[in-house]
């Protein structure tokens, strides 16, 4: 036996050992103390930009049913092709069951969910309740729906709250919370709704200039903090300047961050504490998530749910031939519903999610 | 989070205890939770179909050993198949006799193409490279100035003129023969596989630089969609190799083993952390355990190296299983711990560590909170933490800024904890070097033996911790 790598091992036992002992304490100092303050708090130097009214802004809450349509269908959806196949047969029969858990996910609702849509349905050709494949696939649909429809998808906004009401943007780096945010403010401006940015992205380089030009492009006013500055704080500032110019809505970016990152998590957690500490309300904490992502998806809505409380998921990158099927997980296994969807790289293209329209794009 | 493959097939094994060879319908049920494990990661439904069939072929008539049990040995084979399947030919560097070296870079949008450029550069600086980064993402606002940030941050210089981003590519190219740099990196706007328009216009860029080598940049959280993705990115611009990128989150990044498969092209590098220097080259053999859910012991043990002092660490080895091992020595462990990086991560590495652990969330706060406690005890309550009384408990609470229940808790760990390594040590030899093996063997499931390369991984990621 080799003598380096045993102490190795031995220390990979204690380290073990350590750790465990360590989490138990800390579960019950979670929840007794305050969290610890983040890093070095750079001094905030807010700088307020004028609103520049950007002509190429023309753009109503546009929920373009038909258009959407088309867009989802551009990317072939995998499961048409499987149910082409299930209905090209006679009978119900493995084969049947196969196609369409596969269909079911690579479209990424994962194992789980496929297996208990399916299994539900087994039950029933069992009963020959159904009897033929047009009957299954039917069947298949209405369920998802049925498990979508009944939830308020509505952006909350509360006329009276004391101050502005305060939307917070949170998600994994890449999600396109940056993005997401300028296309909302858009929108909420041509509803004829004042809008503030807090660029509380302070992380990644250059995050607040992606920001002040889609402020430029809708016409909202922005505040912004120091690179590297404790979010925090840039975004209190933010509220506290929209209270005393009567602005109705700030919202606020935040950093990418992954779930995993505890710290990370912490420093959100303090965001949405401190943004309500003024005048103002946070009304709506909205996850970006990326179409494209697989069952990770889950794991990212259960945890910035438990530190922010998210209200809503912002499902993006759905012209893209990804499905976005982990949505469906998230909203029927969290209870969390998807309230907008992104469909392009214009203002027009963030609409609101229409679930019959997303389950009839898998099944078309 | 999902089980990791050893306990899914735990539950399943349990049951075929004492049978010498595994059925036919044995097997299936294996396959069905290989199956289950490897969709959870993420693994594309036609890949995962491949896979199985191979591993089944290799697990029908396998002789179930005295030795090692059929778990384990399933195990094996699924672990070596999967660094099979996601190794095989890695890609190796070589430089353009008449540089710049080029470099392409593509994929989505935000898959983490601008933060991979920049930690490209870094690594081709490591190698003793000057290289030029080129902002072709005139898309996105704002994309060139981040990455003339992440370029500042590193000292490689960036080069972007505002308009066409071919034009910006080829400019940029002429920019480094000018300067004489050697390796020139261009950054081009994230796209949809299936926007023609934009698949032209990277396919263009391409064209005027001819790039050495063309990276695709996959998110590790990518799902069912990434092979889609690489396919039609290959296929546009003959990918050399992919860059995972957002490796250090907790996603099981089946992706990886999809799109090798599918565009047969080499993982060449991972991103494993925002910073920039958290860039490395791809192991396949880390990437296996973790798509199993099976924690990544080598980079652990790799990390433990750099860290611990070798006669140190034998000599708190020998007071573990002596049961010597006092608060003291735990406050010191504490401390190498920390240089190991975040505790998150070095627990997210650990296999078969006990769900409630795994599950509790822990900060590197917590350590110092833990790390207050034990410095408000005085030297003999250290090493004696059984004398601790009831006022002695409210001094060292109010002492660490803590509760008595806080104070309490960790005692009461230490002291089972101490029970433990005492009954492993017991059950080996005493303390000597070597000697506690059998108990810690055992705890590893197998024999870990040879230098810490040669672990026998899949038999170490077999068996977990006994319950505290």
């Amino acid at each position: 036996m080799n003598n380096s790598s045993l102490p190795m091992i031995f220390l990979l036992l204690a380290v073990a050992g350590l750790v465990f002992g360590i989490g138990v304490v800390a579960i019950s100092r979670r929840k007794a103390r305050a969290v610890p303050q983040i890093q070095r708090v750079t001094p905030v130097a807010p700088v307020v930009t004028a609103a520049t009214a950007a002509a190429e802004v023309a753009t109503a809450v546009a929920v373009a049913p038909l258009s959407v349509r088309d867009r989802l269908a551009k990317a072939r959806s995998s499961l048409s092709g499987a149910v082409g196949s299930v209905l090209g047969r006679s009978d119900i029969n493995d084969a049947t069951w196969l196609e369409l858990e596969e269909a079911l996910l690579r479209a990424d609702v994962g194992v789980r969910v496929a297996q208990s849509l399916l299994g539900a349905l087994q039950t029933r050709v069992k009963a020959k309740e159904i009897t033929t494949p047009a009957q299954l696939i039917d069947a298949l649909r209405s369920n998802m729906s049925s498990q979508l429809v009944g939830t308020s998808r509505d952006l909350n906004f509360d006329a009276n709250v004391d101050g502005p009401n305060i939307w917070l943007m949170v998600g994994v780096n890449g999600a396109g919370k940056t993005t997401s945010l300028g296309k909302i403010a858009a929108q909420q401006i041509a509803l004829g709704r004042t809008v503030l940015m807090a660029a509380g992205d302070t992380f990644r380089a250059a995050a607040g200039e992606q920001l002040s030009t889609w402020a430029e492009r809708s016409g909202a006013q922005i505040v912004r903090g120091a690179e590297g500055g404790d979010p925090s704080s840039v975004i209190f500032d933010g509220v506290q300047s929209a209270h005393s110019r009567n602005i109705d809505l700030v919202l606020a970016d935040t950093a990418g961050r992954l779930q995993s990152n505890t710290n990370l998590m912490e420093e959100l957690r303090k965001v949405r504490r401190v943004a309500e500490k003024g005048a103002g309300k946070v009304t709506e904490v909205l996850l970006v998530i990326d179409a494209t992502t697989g069952q990770n998806g889950l794991q990212q809505a259960r945890q910035f749910t438990e530190a922010t409380q998210v209200t809503g998921v912002v499902l993006t990158k759905l012209d893209g031939s990804a499905k976005g099927g982990i949505v469906f997980a998230i909203e029927t296994e969290l209870g969390i519903p998807v309230k907008l969807v992104g469909l392009g790289e214009t203002i027009d293209d963030l609409v609101l999610f229409n679930p019959t329209e997303f389950i009839d794009a898998l099944f078309e | 989070m999902f089980d990791n493959l050893s306990d899914r097939l735990g539950g399943v094994f349990k049951r075929l205890r004492g049978k010498g060879r595994l059925t036919q319908a044995d097997v299936d049920e294996v396959m069905g939770e290989i199956r289950t494990a490897l969709l959870e990661a993420d693994v594309n439904v036609g890949v995962v179909r491949n896979v199985v069939e191979r591993i089944r072929v290799q697990a029908v008539g396998t002789q179930v050993s005295e030795a090692l049990d059929p778990g384990q040995q399933i195990i094996k084979i699924v672990n070596a198949e999967l660094i099979a399947m996601l190794g095989g030919e890695t890609l190796k560097i070589t430089y353009a006799s008449h540089p710049p070296t080029v470099v392409l870079m593509a994929g989505l949008q935000g898959s983490g193409k601008t933060t991979s450029a920049a930690k490209l550069a870094a690594w081709f600086r490591s190698q003793g490279r000057n290289p030029l980064l080129v902002g072709a993402d005139l898309q996105r606002p704002a994309a060139v100035e981040q990455l003339r940030v992440l370029g500042a941050q590193i000292g490689v210089p960036v080069f972007s003129i505002a308009g066409d981003p071919v034009a910006t590519a080829a400019a940029g190219l002429a920019e480094a023969q000018r300067l004489g740099r050697d390796v020139l990196i261009v950054d081009t706007a994230g796209r949809l596989a299936i926007d023609t328009e934009m698949m032209q216009q990277v396919a263009d860029i391409s064209k005027v630089v001819s790039p050495h080598y063309t990276f695709l940049v996959v998110d590790a959280m990518t799902g069912q969609d990434a092979v889609t993705v690489a396919k039609a990115f290959d296929e546009t611009l003959a990918i050399s190799g992919v860059i995972l990128s957002k490796l250090d989150g907790d996603a099981r990044g089946g992706a990886a083993l999809s799109v090798k498969e599918v565009i047969g092209k080499p993982i060449a590098f991972a991103a494993t952390g925002e910073k920039i220097d958290a860039f490395e080259q791809f192991h396949p053999d880390r990437m296996a355990s973790r798509i199993l859910g099976m924690g990544d012991v080598l980079t652990l043990i790799e990390q433990a190296e750099k860290v611990f002092e070798k006669d140190q660490a034998e000599a708190t080895a020998a007071k573990l299983m002596d049961g010597e091992f006092t608060l003291d020595d735990f406050l010191d462990q504490l401390q190498q711990l920390k240089k190991m990086g975040s505790l998150s991560s070095v627990m997210g590495m650990l296999p078969g560590l006990p769900k409630e652990a795994k599950d509790a969330q822990i900060s590197d706060d917590m350590v110092k909170v833990t790390e207050a406690i034990i410095r408000s005890m005085t030297p003999e309550e250290r090493r004696k933490p059984e004398i601790i009384n009831g006022s002695r408990r409210t001094r060292i609470a109010k002492g660490s800024g803590t509760q008595v229940s806080d104070v309490n808790k960790l005692v009461k760990q230490f002291s089972e904890m101490q029970k433990m390594m005492k009954r492993m040590g017991g059950a080996g030899g005493k303390g000597k070097k070597g000697g506690g093996r059998g108990g810690l063997g055992a705890m590893f499931g197998g024999a870990p033996g040879g230098a810490p390369g040669d672990i026998d991984l899949a038999a170490a990621l077999g068996s977990r911790l006994p319950p505290r």
